[in-house]
């Protein structure tokens, strides 16, 4: 008779006494499977606490390596900015102060005409008063026959002579001194504009080195690792690779174009029903002259050292580099020249599939083409012009892929961190899950509980204090995991 | 230097040596009744190869043979043509095909007895000659087969990785008065070209012609 039957039988008598079996059971089972439940969710939440410690360490050395990339950029790239400036100083200093000395003599040669000019416009000095003491004496001698009077008159006449004399001489003196200080105007002209140049060169030089200060601070902020020029060249990186990721989406969006544009003429050229793979081969070989001009475009740009992608090409001497330049740039002309071409005949093509088309439907032969030569002139200009305009991608392309290092550490930093959280997260549910077992595990036996609890009527404090050391491996401080 | 060479010269040779050119191509047989009074439908068929042509790529097959008492016979064939891969060449090509179909529509004589299973037979050779990716068998018929005599045609078809559609099948006489008949007719068709592991399917609605090669 199984188990089964028996309770099919005698179920009033079967199902409680069963009850009473897996309760006593499970009351005698009580201790180890508490012991099982905690070793369980023990051992998970210290492997998960150990793994979200290991992502915190991760994020951290990463977090470290990013902030030294990211500064030894930095300071790199207000290295070549101070080296710039200075190299703009030494052409100014070469170009304006090197004359210096010549400024200087120029300018001493002007002063001394000047002071000479100056001196011979001085004013003569009028002559002393010396008749009044003669003209004095001969008043006092007695009139006696009137030839005092006459000789007062003839000293009267002399000086009236003599002063008319005087005077022609002082106002020629006079024109002689404003003809002086004519003459000095242009020479004071020139000496206020040698000294405006020299202000300006000077000015010029300040603020230069004023730029050059504030750089250097940045730069010595850099070296020193501080946080605020850490924060200032992160966030000078994300918008550096968001912009360059827009430039790049446009410049895609040209690619795209120029891709249409020469991809039905390639099947003239190469056939449009071959295949490589599960593409077709016009396409393929549309898509290559594409990349080719833009390999050629980084090549020139490169080699123009606008670009720092390679630096093997911007370490040619300067010979070979020029070579390089007219290669790049004559396989990127033949192959605009080629783009133009093919433009012209997509065009055709496209004209020729129509009239098909017209045909086919059953319409009379229709002049679909548009007689003005604009839309296959616009075709082959834009073909023409692509490939050239795609050169411009490499510097958008420098910019996304220095800053990219930057925004894939920060993002990488972000995902561990987010990962040890999670980790953590779960170790603690898995805790607090196994003390809810147990608790659930009590729920379920609570008569055999409750039976102990009065048949071992234990004296208040001391069960307390059994109840303290039970508790104490659940204690909160002991497995709480604190994130 | 020498690098970019190299890179150039592979780039050119993956674009120029490496090509697959059979297996994306398309083949198409079509093959037209004209026994009795189903030449008067031929105009419709006619409208069906120029989608065809409209439709099909540089690289692409297309044959149209009629169906008369015998049609195991590349006599039979009315215009066949693989187009060539380059568009403006394709262009011209499809251009004398359509003028010979034209032609062929307006001289077309009745014949006495239809060879539906000949016709089948001759488009799968002619199809698997082409080596095409995709082979289609378009059957422009009521799918009445008569046979004169003497024709053995009990034979099982051939047609792993052939479509068989059959085009505007119309209603007979008969079909209208028992339409038993007409189902029980494509039922067997169907049997015969699934025994040959060929799909069949049947398309009347000649408004929607892209569903020919879809």
């Amino acid at each position: 008779m199984s188990l089964l039957s028996v309770l099919e039988t005698h179920p009033l008598i079967a199902w409680p006494a069963l009850v009473i079996i897996l309760l006593v059971l499970l009351y005698l089972a009580r201790q180890q499977m508490h012991r099982m439940v905690k070793a369980f969710t023990r051992v998970a939440a210290q492997a998960l606490r150990m793994a979200s410690k290991s992502l915190i360490l991760a994020e951290q050395r990463l977090k470290q390596r990013n902030r030294e990339v990211l500064l030894a950029s930095g300071a790199l790239a207000v290295e070549k900015e101070l080296e710039r400036e200075f190299h703009r100083v030494d052409a100014v200093v070469k170009r304006d102060l090197q004359t210096y000395p010549a400024f200087h003599r120029s300018m001493s040669d002007l002063i001394t005409r000047i002071d000479e000019d100056y001196r011979k416009s001085t004013e003569v000095p009028p002559s002393p008063p010396a008749w009044i003491a003669a003209i004095e004496a001969v008043a006092q001698v007695p009139n006696t026959d009137g030839g005092v009077a006459e000789i007062l008159g003839e000293i009267n006449r002399t000086l009236d002579k003599h002063h008319k004399s005087a005077m022609d001489e002082f106002r020629k003196a006079s024109q002689e001194r404003h003809a002086t200080l004519n003459k000095m105007m242009p020479v004071w002209r020139k000496l206020s504009e040698t000294l405006e140049q020299v202000g300006k060169t000077i000015t010029g030089l300040f603020e230069r080195s004023e730029l050059i200060t504030s750089k250097m601070d940045e730069y010595e902020q850099i070296r020193a690792g501080e946080d605020q020029a850490e924060r200032r060249l992160s966030s000078s990186s994300l918008t550096q690779f968001f912009i360059s990721g827009l430039v790049m989406l446009i410049a895609i969006g040209g690619a795209i174009i120029n891709f249409n544009l020469i991809a039905l003429p390639m099947s003239e050229m190469v056939g449009g029903g071959s295949y490589i793979g599960n593409f077709k081969t016009s396409n393929v070989a549309a898509l290559v002259i594409i990349l080719v001009e833009i390999s050629m475009g980084l090549f020139l740009m490169e080699s123009l050292r606008i670009t720092h992608l390679f630096p093997v090409i911007g370490q040619l001497d300067d010979r070979m580099r020029k070579r390089m330049i007219w290669i790049s740039f004559i396989i990127l002309f033949t192959l605009a020249g080629v783009e133009s071409a093919l433009a012209f005949m997509r065009d055709r093509i496209a004209a020729d599939m129509e009239a098909l088309r017209q045909t086919l439907a059953g319409a009379e032969a229709v002049r679909t083409q548009v007689e003005s030569v604009i839309p296959t002139a616009g075709q082959m200009v834009m073909g023409f012009v692509l490939p050239f305009a795609l050169t411009f991608v490499a510097i958008p392309l420098e910019s996304f892929i220095h800053s990219s290092r930057t925004v894939i550490g920060i993002a990488l930093a972000w995902a561990l961190r987010s990962g040890a959280f999670v980790l953590r997260l779960t170790g603690n549910i898995i805790s607090h899950l196994g003390k809810a077992i147990i608790a659930l595990y009590d729920l379920l036996i609570f008569p055999a509980l409750w039976i102990e609890e009065k048949l071992h009527r234990e004296p208040k404090p001391a069960r307390q204090a059994a109840s303290a050391h039970d508790d104490k491996p659940d204690s909160p401080h002991r497995e709480e995991v604190h994130p | 230097m020498k690098k970019i060479s190299l890179l150039l010269a592979g780039l050119v040779l993956m674009a120029g040596g490496c090509s697959d050119t059979t297996s994306h191509s398309k083949a198409v047989y079509m093959l037209l009744d004209t026994s009795g009074t189903y030449t008067r439908e031929l105009d419709k068929a006619a409208a069906i190869i120029n989608y065809l042509l409209g439709t099909l790529q540089p690289g692409d097959s297309l044959a149209v043979a009629r169906i008369d008492t015998g049609s195991f016979s590349e006599k039979d064939i009315v215009q066949k043509m693989t187009f060539d891969g380059r568009p403006s060449v394709s262009n011209q090509q499809k251009r004398d095909f359509k003028d010979n179909i034209d032609k062929f529509v307006k001289t077309v004589k009745g014949a006495p007895y239809t060879d539906i299973t000949g016709g089948i037979l001759q488009a799968a050779e002619y199809l698997y000659e082409t080596g095409a990716g995709r082979k289609v068998i378009l059957v422009f018929s009521d799918m009445e087969e008569e046979l004169a005599k003497g024709y053995v045609r009990d034979i099982p078809l051939q047609l792993q990785g052939i479509e068989v559609v059959a085009l505007n099948v119309t209603k007979l006489r008969g079909d209208i008065m028992d339409p038993r008949k007409y189902m029980g007719r494509l039922e067997e068709w169907k049997k015969k070209v699934e025994t040959g592991q060929g799909k069949w399917r049947v398309i009347n609605d000649l408004e929607r012609l892209e569903r020919i090669l879809e």
